[in-house]
């Protein structure tokens, strides 16, 4: 019993880690690009400086890697985890590939809630002097926030299943735990408190962020 | 103010518009929806460029400004919307802020201005409230506080109180005048409502398909309309009264004979017996079909429509006499 708290304490430690990790760089990469292809796009969506063979090339690019199989891509980028942080295998190893992987997801995600913004106030900051920049900052972001929130909250979920998934090629956490004990070496209870504590993870990011994103909508 | 005059787009949605803005005014763009209104507001608010065309700010030509300059010159505009177009993620203080903040105001200026401005459209003490708990009313002041933030000589009002009740939209269009009047401004309104000219404007501008179909001062375009299209306008403001009963004597059966007359008295004229005078000068008679009287920009308007009964050269010189005193004859055919 001991022993296993043990393993599963430690598991939870690396996943909770990993996602972190992930989210974040996920969000370093696929928040510009996100916005990027927002203000590229059409006038009537909020594109504040239209370049259509960019928004082209960037949303196609994003549709690619976003219908890789995450499995696919991760053993495509073990080359890239061994120069980023010298292995292939392990926790810190898998935060490359499920940045990599999240950031398109985060991009689009980002794109939708940049989208939802009024053009009507976009014109208002626009005719009132505003810079590309100032409207991204102070006008863009702050104005989709709630739905930003509902976003992250959406990819930290996504990434909790990723993390599980990088479990099954040596990712290390709560799916490796899962798989090499419960699985390989037939211990069904260590199975099932992993998995059970992945659920309890993915519903307690769930309503946080449901309770930011509600907050902020009453304070508006 | 500005000389502007340009062809746009392969629609044409602003065709070949000529218009000087008199600074210090509050000057109206009439039109139905689909005239150019909300194009030829774009342009001459810099939102938008034209193809060809020149505007000009006092001398300043300001349509072909460098992006820097640009964006240097919209700080000097202000505009509001008819739907407001605030912040929700900003409170009513921190929206009327935003000018300021972009334009790198510190932070202890911009709360002083702040709150200069909140009671200036009459919103003291409401600084924290956020948006969604204003009304539509309110929401237009916070809207016209921030634009005069960055003490705008120019402001452009795009169908300002369209989205407002009849009562709100007096209140802020009497904001508006007062604002005005006070800070020198130059006030461009857009709109759809002949009411928003009739009380507001000094001069119209009357567009139609892209062009400007009439132009000039208020009290002149009332009264002697020009075009179909103002006439269009005004028919629907003029709230005239059916004839309730017809007399039932023979003036009925001489009125096909007599033209259809519509009479409109302006100013002073509104008060002198002018009509009874005619009528005993010449051999005519008046039949009064519908009448009313209107306040144009601070001016009484009283419109009448009659027929005139009589020979027709006796009618023709009761015509020219009413033309004499200053009352404007506009003769429909039957």
């Amino acid at each position: 019993m001991n022993m296993l708290f043990t393993l599963v304490w430690s598991a939870t430690a690396e996943t909770l880690a990993m996602v972190f990790a992930s989210t974040l760089f996920s969000l370093i990469l696929g928040l510009p690009l996100g916005i990027l292809l927002c203000i590229t796009g059409p006038e009537a969506q909020g594109g504040i400086i239209p370049k259509p063979l960019l928004n082209n090339v960037l949303g196609r690019v994003v549709n690619i890697l976003r219908s890789f199989p995450f499995i696919i891509l991760m053993i495509l980028l073990f080359p890239l985890s061994r120069i980023i942080v010298g292995t292939s295998i392990g926790t810190t190893a898998t935060i490359v590939p499920l940045s990599i992987a999240a950031a398109p997801f985060v991009a689009r995600i980002i794109e939708t809630a940049i989208k939802e913004v009024d053009p009507g106030v976009i014109q208002a900051a626009r005719a009132m002097g505003s810079t590309t920049m100032q409207i991204i900052l102070k006008v863009l972001i702050p104005e989709a926030m709630p739905s930003l929130v509902s976003g992250i909250t959406l990819t930290i979920i996504n990434l909790i299943g990723y993390s599980a998934m990088a479990g099954a090629i040596g990712g290390g956490g709560l799916g490796d735990l899962a798989i090499r004990y419960g699985y390989q070496r037939f211990r069904p209870d260590v199975m099932l408190v992993s998995v059970i504590v992945i659920l309890v993870l993915v519903e307690v990011v769930q309503v946080i962020g449901n309770k930011i994103s509600a907050r902020m909508m009453a304070r508006r | 103010m500005k000389q502007l005059n340009r062809a746009y787009g392969s629609l044409h949605a602003v065709h070949q518009i000529s218009l000087d803005i008199p600074s210090n005014t509050i000057y109206g763009i009439i039109g139905k929806s689909g005239a150019g209104k909300s194009t030829l507001v774009r342009l001459i608010s810099l939102l938008e460029r034209p193809d060809s065309g020149e505007i000009y700010y006092d001398d300043a030509r300001v349509d072909n400004l460098p992006k820097h300059d640009l964006i240097k010159q919209r700080r000097k505009i202000g505009m509001i919307f008819q739907n407001f177009n605030l912040f929700s993620s900003r409170n009513a203080a921190q929206n009327i802020a935003y000018p300021l903040e972009i334009a790198g105001v510190p932070k202890h200026e911009i709360d002083t201005r702040v709150e200069e401005l909140l009671g200036l459209v009459g919103l003291s003490g409401r600084g924290n409230a956020p948006i969604s708990t204003l009304s539509g009313g309110q929401m237009q002041r916070v809207a016209i506080a921030r634009a005069l933030a960055n003490h705008p000589d120019i402001l452009f009002c795009d169908e300002a109180t369209s989205a407002l009740d009849p009562q709100t939209t007096r209140s802020i269009l009497g904001l508006l005048k007062d604002l005005q009047k006070n800070l020198n401004l130059s006030v461009v309104m857009i709109t759809h409502q002949m009411e928003v000219v009739r009380d507001t404007c000094e001069y119209v501008a009357v567009l139609d398909n892209g062009s400007v179909v009439e132009e000039g001062a208020v009290i002149d375009v009332f009264t002697a309309p020009g075009s179909a299209t103002t006439k269009e306008f005004l028919a629907n403001l003029t709230p005239l009264t059916e004839p309730e009963e017809v007399r039932k004597d023979d003036m009925v059966r001489w009125s096909d004979e007599g033209g259809r007359f519509t009479l409109r008295f302006r100013g002073d004229l509104t008060g002198e017996p002018v009509l009874s005078r005619i009528q005993k000068k010449y051999d005519v008679e008046f039949n009064i079909r519908a009448g009313g009287v209107q306040r144009v920009s601070g001016e009484d308007v009283g419109t009448l429509i009659c027929d005139i009964i009589g020979e027709p050269d006796e009618v023709d010189k009761a015509v020219s006499a009413l033309h004499l005193s200053g009352i404007l004859v506009e003769e429909e055919d039957l």
